[in-house]
């Protein structure tokens, strides 16, 4: 068949009844403050890490409320811990914390 | 011929125990340490000098107790009341005991219940001038001298805020057991002494015969069968006492005397524990003072996970995570503790044990070439936050002339300190590996940076082959070499030590002298070792921002007593945490500086703050 330069998006449907949501309530008990976040992305304009890397703390929040959690297990070992997300915070979330829970989850449940 | 009552028996049985008891656990606590440590104590030993040094401290700390006496006088004189007093009525009533000898075997217990044994009169004027009027009379000023100590120690019970403090532990039940015993120690030697005295009529000393000579008129009786009560009291508290004592906080005192050797041998606490923390955790004393300095504690009402709870976990060897991860580390509890227990080494090796199973990969980092200097600059992640001091830092380096590298300007890789606070040492590795390449290739001579924070993990974890200075250390150098000249703003500032700077690099003077030499310096309460943390700690992992902000707050209220106009710090991460809260301006000592150079101006608010010139 010709190319006609045409494609088609590939199917981003979440399926919530497949979904892994015991991560996201893991982390969210280990941190509750993670409630408060807006997704304004202050912290990821703001991240070491990220200036070296395409590490995107905002963009792994989101990944894990989606009940997606595999490409959060390799993308969590890039972040330096150094904590200037949690100093740019508007909401007050206490993101080193959060990096951590977010380990811990993924430690407890594999 | 060996005098002997069969009263002694409880105070012999408890001195045989607590002496077997001590043994073997400094049998356990050296045998139990790592082989390196081993070889410093036996070195250490060996060394007259060393042995010197830690029988001084044991003299100042165990018997005089300094540090308490500068902390409190009513305290220290209670403490030494008790340790001194007892020392030396052992001390000395061995001495005088020697004069009435029982047997050539001096038996333990012979010199303690000496004048059960021997009661002779001083009958004659002239008798009152000999050795053993003398020895009485310095035994009953030495027992006068701990009773007056167990009378503060009683109004202390009542009344701590007298004695400066605010919060204490509660005690155990074997505590309470013991500390009835301590107490009842003195009080029954004094009876037991006065009645003896007083019945024959003689024996005792200033306090004890006239004492025993008015008890023995007014109790009706038989003053001797009262008089062998008490030496039968006496010796029952005392050996419960002794048995006591490896249950309850009072074996603080045998574990300190050891504590204070190993450290004179240089030994230190091992990154993932040793027996050294052992013996540390056994020698706090559960006073509580570490309560009192705690900003969680008196700023944001947090307890249960001050120093001494944490070390009583590591004494029994269950330490809670809550108790571990929640803490400042900002080290006020160290500088404060009287037995100098390093409880910020005992809390990080507990967070290893938490942290350490958390892999991280920094593979994507890639060695570019930064190039060559003389001086090399890291400003660190958090002056990244705080650009005007980056950008002060490099027009003082422009100023003066220097030939200087921004290591970190696109971007920094952290020093690694944070992942250590959380306690992934072997990330942190990672990181100080990399950063050390990185260093060395511009082959500087210095290392100049603007965060205390990675200035603490420079020293202590890089063992690099240069100089490394905090800025404000190398300003002032600057200054001093004239290659940059200052003119005084004066204005009126307070200045905060940053914690990682003031308690963890011990500098203090530097930051005050450039500070002196620009601005009007006022004082500030807790100021130095004794400074406020401002609530930013990376080493707080687990508490709310909220909590954190009360401790901001109240750390400001406090440096902002005097009314300055400008609050100055030495730290972009205390800056950045108290402008959440100032209403006073906070600025870096490098803009201070900056801004103190003629011609140069970093901010606008210097030009409202002179006169504008008026164009002619």
């Amino acid at each position: 068949m010709p190319d006609f330069g045409y494609t088609i998006t590939k199917d981003r449907q979440l399926d919530h009844d497949h979904g892994d949501f015991r991560y996201i309530s893991l982390v969210r008990s280990f941190e509750p403050s993670l409630d408060l976040c807006i997704g304004c992305g202050s912290c990821s304009a703001s991240c070491s890490a990220a200036g070296f890397t395409d590490f995107n703390i905002r963009k792994l929040h989101t990944i894990i409320r989606r009940g997606e959690v595999e490409s959060v297990k390799t993308e969590l070992k890039k972040c330096m811990f150094c904590g200037k997300c949690q100093l740019v915070c508007p909401r007050g979330v206490n993101l080193r914390n959060l990096i951590m829970a977010m380990n811990r989850a993924i430690e407890l449940l594999g | 011929m060996i005098k002997f009552n069969l009263f002694v028996l409880p105070f012999s049985l408890g001195l045989i125990y607590i002496a077997w008891s001590i043994g073997m656990h400094y049998y356990r606590w050296i045998k139990a340490l790592p082989a390196v440590d081993k070889v410093k104590l036996s070195a250490g030993i060996r060394n007259p000098s060393k042995i010197f040094a830690s029988l001084k401290e044991i003299f100042l700390e165990s018997l005089i107790h300094r540090k308490l006496w500068k902390r409190n006088p009513m305290l220290g004189y209670m403490h030494m009341s008790f340790a001194l007093g007892w020392f030396l009525l052992i001390v000395i009533g061995n001495l005088e005991s020697r004069i009435y000898h029982g047997s050539h075997i001096n038996a333990p217990y012979y010199p303690i219940f000496l004048k059960f044994f021997i009661h002779d009169r001083l009958v004659l004027f002239f008798e009152i001038f000999t050795v053993p009027a003398f020895f009485r009379f310095i035994m009953d000023f030495i027992l006068l001298f701990i009773l007056s100590g167990l009378v503060l120690a009683m109004i202390k019970r009542k009344q701590s805020k007298w004695f400066g403090m605010k919060q204490t532990t509660n005690h155990s039940l074997f505590d309470r057991i013991a500390l009835t015993c301590l107490w009842l120690i003195f009080p029954m030697r004094l009876l037991a002494e006065s009645y003896t005295a007083g019945f024959f009529g003689g024996g005792g000393g200033f306090l004890t015969q006239n004492l025993g000579r008015l008890l023995f008129s007014v109790t009706p009786g038989s003053a001797e069968m009262i008089a062998y009560y008490f030496w039968w009291s006496y010796s029952l508290v005392l050996g419960l006492f002794f048995i006591m004592i490896p249950n309850s906080r009072y074996m603080h005192i045998p574990s300190e005397l050891l504590l204070i050797v190993f450290r004179h041998c240089s030994i230190q606490p091992r990154k993932w524990g040793s027996s050294f923390s052992s013996l540390e955790a056994n020698s706090c004393s559960r006073c509580g003072i570490c309560i009192d300095a705690c900003q969680l504690n008196f700023a944001a009402g947090i307890s249960g996970i001050q120093a001494v709870y944490l070390i009583r976990g590591q004494r029994e060897q269950y330490i809670p995570e809550n108790v571990a991860m929640t803490c400042m580390l900002c080290g006020r509890c160290q500088e404060a503790c009287p037995v100098g227990i390093k409880v910020d080494s005992l809390r990080l090796i507990k967070r290893r044990e938490i942290g350490s199973g958390q892999v991280s990969s920094f593979s994507y980092l890639s060695n570019s070439r930064p190039g060559f200097a003389d001086v090399v600059y890291f400003a660190g992640c958090m002056s990244h936050l705080t650009p005007t001091i980056t950008r002060a830092m490099e027009g003082i380096f422009t100023e003066a002339g220097v030939n200087y590298l921004f290591l970190d300007r696109g971007g920094s890789v952290c020093c690694g300190r944070p992942l250590m606070l959380a306690g992934k040492d072997k990330q942190a590795n990672e990181l100080i590996e990399f950063n050390k390449i990185l260093i060395r290739q511009t082959r500087a001579k210095l290392l100049v940076t603007s965060c205390p924070i990675c200035y603490k993990v420079f020293r202590e974890e890089y063992n690099l082959p240069i100089r490394i200075e905090h800025h404000s250390q190398y300003i002032l150098d600057l200054v001093k070499d004239g290659r940059i000249a200052l003119q005084s703003q004066h204005r009126k500032v307070v200045y905060h030590d940053p914690c990682d700077l003031g308690r963890g690099g011990n500098i203090y003077n530097a930051p005050r002298e450039l500070l002196g030499k620009i601005s009007d310096l006022l004082p500030s309460e807790n100021e130095r070792a004794d400074a406020l943390c401002c609530g930013g700690s990376l080493g707080l992992l687990n508490t709310p921002v909220s909590k954190k902000d009360e401790v901001t707050k109240n750390a400001l209220e406090t440096l902002l007593k005097n009314r300055p106009d400008l609050l100055v710090t030495a730290c972009p991460l205390c800056k950045k945490t108290f402008s959440k809260h100032s209403k006073t301006e906070v600025r870096d000592i490098a803009e201070m500086v900056h801004d103190a150079i003629p011609g140069r101006q970093t901010r606008k608010t210097r030009i409202v703050n002179e006169p504008e010139a008026v164009n002619s």
